[in-house]
């Protein structure tokens, strides 16, 4: 690795150092007073990286296409969407944060190193070009998951949380190992690139058979990280017990991750047999919206709720990963679908979280049945959780229509006529439950005597951010557009 | 003045409005909550008014000899996938603006001595709404218009879910009106989308000329189904019907006004609009099946309608029935596209549904607003309890019979010339299936005039079978039934005035439809 390296881990390295700062301002807080100001601390180490993504985002505009960093690593547009996502993402899941663990545990100060840590990893995952990163990735981004996901310790849902999420995770994780291991025994290379010329090379035919059990087992770990059926049984109870805030990190700058990690892998790897992935991945996807809805649909606790909402809309995301079509000069590419649509999913997931985190705090309870009245009793936060929920169903004008648009659109390119009306019947499903906490919210009356939720200034402030983002997204989709198509285009060279 | 913007202003005036109304301008300016009540009421129905006036300079202003779209803005929107912000009008979109602002600003002035809970939330989701209505109307880019589509959606729901009354299952009217309605539009931007990909563009007019899947027969049998289902659903055709009466029901009185009044015409122009003109040798393959789930839609809702004991019920279901002459006009003219000699009854079809589009809009609107003059007085709507009004209401029975009977389709009023000119036009075209609608008006005759006149109004009056009647005036309880009061009559008489006019001077709207229908239909032919 030479230095002009450094140039493109610098979002990287920022973060790290910021975790540091914060860890090291944490563990000399003596008397609890710089406590508070961390958070703050984080979010300038989050601003300063998102700054620092600007420098190789230049150098690779001036350079053109992607260039392998360390040997494992590979700059390229599209990892820098993921990257400024994660940063994004989980900038909006400190502001949520900051009110919700105040007062739930008494290890302040590292939640936040942790939170940056894991935007670290995130970074780390979404360029990795190498088996052993990807690998090292998705362990360095699970691992801190599944702290963070059982952080309040006298809770014994999170602790339960964070059990099933480590088990089942580390069983995917040693299954995708053991995918990767048939890779590198079959053609000897660690480079995603190298296995790719290597399998699709004549010299390879006795090895080729490997290709697609190699697959099947290396969608298990991308399959667990995106919450896909039959590797999301984790997310239900995981999303449910965590702290909110956590779940909304999972549910979207994770899941994002997972879904970046699974079309570079793919897309690179076995680029010249997408055939192949792209019928395993179309049932996937069915079966992922399917029993998503379907599960929803019973759900009477609103993480719960979500988190198979969530799934569902895996399942809606991947349909793009399906429909790809390696063209620049298309509207529909199938990866510019994903990518619309994981920026959308990302800001109106983490904003519907953070209503429930709002909520939650002020009536302990994450019930749907709490949520009856809200409308007559904080008006504000009723009419904005509505917002987020018409833009998980794909309601226009939201951020979350233009992503199923896109979506919709790839697959028509592609004439998987079956495949969309399955996703359309999917959307009328889902409307269902998304309208029933509507239902409660506005058609149902909430006790007597209430009184208003006070949310504190910095859940506001990231409540009122995703609204007003999901809106923009469905009135002025352009930008976006043109950022993601951009984006995607770094991996149609594998494609063709 | 540029024209242009007046589309743009019509469209968009109800949300400004809206927002008006949502702000907490009375907190800000120190009212108290009496004054801020009616500042809410009076504001809301001066912001209405603002449309209302527009689409009479539209009316006006529109240049009937001219062929094309009038008052057109094309800006680009989404430039990337050739979205562009596309609003014009024709013959057929300015009477039905004109309906909805008029209905939109009775509807306010009723709910504003009607509506008592939530008064705030009402106006601006009723003003939403108009909006979403609006911008189907002046359109003609698929996307703007799938998004004004939505839009109109779910100021409907919550209308329907929040005020309506507890034991017409306001819950589950509302989602079934959604997802049922939901279900069409999903299909229907997967035909949008289908559309974009083999012509490029978005456009309504741009794709009309480039006739996508012409030749195809399935793919283009595909599309014009994903439009003409979600169409059906909203007009509403038998046998997607069935969210109608519930949310009919359930929906406050000026809810379903507009339900009525314009929600349904939505589809109908919808069809006419949009699948006419892009598919337009799918729709005449499939013309008959049109036809034929026209004409069961009319035998069908006047029989169900004739088995109603709930009077809201029973006008709901005559919905269905009337909008099934307007399918029935516009399957007969489908099966006449690229037909010669048939140009001008294919015409004279399609100006009988757009003319009964219109007039079922004034007299169906009229009769929601009689239901809830009686519904305000004695709380309930069973027909079996009702009996001898004439007597004791006479005003109130001189403006339903009138209402009544432009909706049986008296000659003299508006109703008659509807369903004339569908029959003059399907005759020619589709003889057996007329014959077989024409039923359909003595059924509409028996129940308007046994069901509703005859059990409401006609016979002895018994003070026993309702003992407590509100007075309108005070709000206190009484023995009698009241007559109309002034707030009624001012919502009603306009619409009764319309329902003369039109039947006596038809022309004065038909100028309109006939000459965009008559280059429509002759523009199938020089293909």
């Amino acid at each position: 690795m030479n230095s002009s390296d450094l140039l493109f881990l610098l979002p990287e390295l920022i973060l790290l150092l910021a975790a540091v700062v914060v860890f090291a301002l944490d563990l000399l807080d003596r008397d609890g007073s710089i406590k508070p100001s961390l958070p703050y601390v984080a979010l300038a180490g989050l601003g300063l990286a998102a700054l620092g993504l600007i420098p190789p985002a230049q150098a690779l505009a001036t350079q053109g296409g992607g260039r392998v960093v360390a040997s494992t690593l590979t700059a390229d547009t599209f990892a820098i969407f993921f990257q400024a996502l994660a940063i994004m993402g989980v900038a909006i899941v400190i502001l949520t944060a900051i009110p919700y663990m105040k007062g739930r545990t008494r290890y302040g100060g590292e939640f936040y190193g942790l939170l940056l840590v894991v935007t670290t990893a995130i970074c780390f995952l979404v360029s990795a070009s190498n088996l052993v990163m990807v690998y090292l990735g998705m362990e360095f981004l699970s691992i801190i998951s599944y702290v963070l996901a059982g952080y309040l310790r006298e809770d014994r849902k999170s602790g339960e949380a964070a059990l099933k999420y480590f088990l089942y995770g580390s069983t995917a994780s040693a299954v995708m190992l053991f995918g990767m291991s048939l890779l590198f025994g079959a053609t000897g290379a660690l480079d995603l690139q190298e296995i790719a010329a290597t399998l699709a090379g004549s010299p390879a035919p006795d090895v080729v058979w490997l290709t697609l059990p190699a697959i099947i087992l290396l969608l298990v770990g991308f399959g667990f990280k995106a919450s896909l059926v039959p590797f999301h049984q984790w997310a239900p109870d995981t999303y449910e017990g965590a702290p909110t805030p956590i779940t909304a990190m999972l549910s979207t700058a994770s899941k994002a991750a997972g879904f970046a990690i699974l079309m570079r892998a793919f897309a690179v790897t076995f680029g010249w047999t997408w055939q192949q992935w792209a019928i395993l991945l179309t049932g996937v996807a069915v079966l992922t919206m399917t029993i998503g809805n379907l599960a929803a649909l019973r759900q009477t606790n609103i993480k719960r709720m979500l988190a198979y909402s969530s799934i569902a809309q895996a399942g809606y995301i991947l349909i793009g990963v399906v429909a790809v079509l390696a063209d620049p000069a298309r509207t529909f590419t199938g990866f510019n679908s994903v990518l619309i649509y994981l920026f959308a999913y990302v800001f109106t997931n983490t904003g519907a979280f953070a209503v429930v985190a709002a909520v939650e705090t002020a009536t302990g309870s994450a019930e749907i049945k709490t949520y009856a009245g809200l409308s007559q009793r904080t008006p504000w936060l009723a009419v904005l959780l509505f917002l987020f929920l018409i833009s998980l169903a794909g309601i226009p004008p939201t951020g979350g229509f233009i992503g199923k648009f896109f979506v919709f659109g790839a697959a028509a390119q592609r004439q998987m006529w079956v495949l969309l009306a399955i996703a359309a019947v999917n959307t009328v499903v889902a409307a269902f439950y998304y309208l029933n906490v509507v239902r409660y919210m506005f058609f149902l009356p909430g006790e007597a005597g209430e009184e208003p939720i006070r949310v504190a200034a910095p859940l506001t402030g990231a409540i009122v951010l995703t609204a007003v983002v999901t809106l923009l997204l469905g009135l002025v989709p352009g930008p976006l557009i043109q950022w993601a198509s951009n984006s995607a285009e770094s991996l149609f060279p594998f494609l063709r | 003045m540029d024209n242009s913007a007046l589309l743009t202003l019509i469209a968009f005036s109800p949300l400004v409005g809206a927002i008006l109304v949502l702000l907490p301008l009375g907190k800000w300016l120190g009212w108290d909550k009496d004054k801020e009540a009616r500042i809410i009421k009076y504001g809301a129905l001066a912001l209405s008014l603002l449309p209302l006036g527009l689409s009479l300079i539209l009316w006006f202003g529109y240049d009937r000899a001219l062929d094309g779209f009038q008052f057109e803005i094309n800006r680009p929107w989404i430039q990337v996938l050739n979205v562009n912000y596309h609003l014009g009008v024709d013959g057929l979109s300015v009477p039905l603006i004109f309906l909805t602002t008029l209905l939109t600003t009775l509807s306010i002035w009723y709910s504003g001595r009607t509506i008592k809970t939530q008064v705030r939330e009402f106006f601006f989701l009723f003003l939403l709404l108009e909006m979403g209505m609006l911008g189907v109307f002046v359109s003609l880019d698929l996307v703007l218009f799938y998004v004004f589509w939505e839009i109109g959606l779910v100021p409907m729901y919550f209308m329907i879910g929040i005020w309506g009354q507890p034991k017409d299952r306001p819950q589950y009217s509302a989602i079934k009106f959604f997802l049922y309605t939901l279900a069409g539009s999903v299909f229907m931007l997967l035909a949008i989308i289908a559309i974009y990909l083999n012509t490029g563009t978005f456009d309504m007019i741009t794709a009309a000329e480039l006739r996508p899947f012409a030749g195809n027969v399935v793919l283009s049998s595909l599309a014009f189904w994903a439009f003409f289902i979600a169409f059906a659903i909203k007009v509403p055709s038998w046998p997607l019907h069935t969210w109608l009466p519930d949310a009919h029901t359930a929906a406050p009185t000026a809810g379903s006004v507009i339900l009525a009044g314009v929600l349904l015409k939505l589809g109908a122009y919808g069809i006419i609009r949009v699948t006419m003109p892009i598919f337009p040798e799918a729709i005449k393959r499939f013309g008959l099946v049109i036809v034929i789930l026209g004409v069961i839609s009319i035998i069908y809702g006047a029989l169900v309608s004739l088995a109603q004991w709930d009077l809201k019920r029973l006008i709901a279901y005559s919905s269905v029935s009337h909008m099934g002459y307007v399918l029935l006009g516009v399957g007969a003219a489908a099966l006449a596209i690229g037909v010669a000699d048939q140009v001008e009854s294919a015409t004279m079809a399609l100006n009988g549904a757009a003319l009964q589009m219109f007039n079922h809009g004034i007299a169906t609107g009229a009769l929601f607003f009689l239901v809830g003059v009686i519904y305000e007085r004695a709380h309930l709507r069973d027909l079996k309890m009702f009996g001898g009004l004439s007597s004791k209401t006479p005003y109130y029975y001189g403006l339903f019979a009138v209402t009544a009977f432009a909706s049986l389709g008296l000659p003299g009023l508006a109703g008659f010339w509807g369903e004339f000119f569908v029959f003059r036009g399907a005759f020619d075209i589709v003889t057996i299936w007329a014959v077989i609608g024409i039923i359909g008006i003595v059924l509409t005759a028996a129940y308007i005039l046994w069901k509703i006149i005859q059990y409401m109004f006609l016979g002895q009056y018994d003070p026993h079978k309702i003992e407590h009647w509100t007075d309108m005036e005070t709000g206190a309880d009484v023995h009698e039934p009241g007559d109309v009061v002034r707030f009624e009559k001012v919502t009603l008489w306009p619409l009764v005035f319309f329902m003369v006019l039109l039947g006596v001077l038809p022309a004065i709207i038909l100028t309109f439809f006939n000459p965009t229908f008559l280059n429509l239909m002759t523009s199938f032919i020089a293909k």
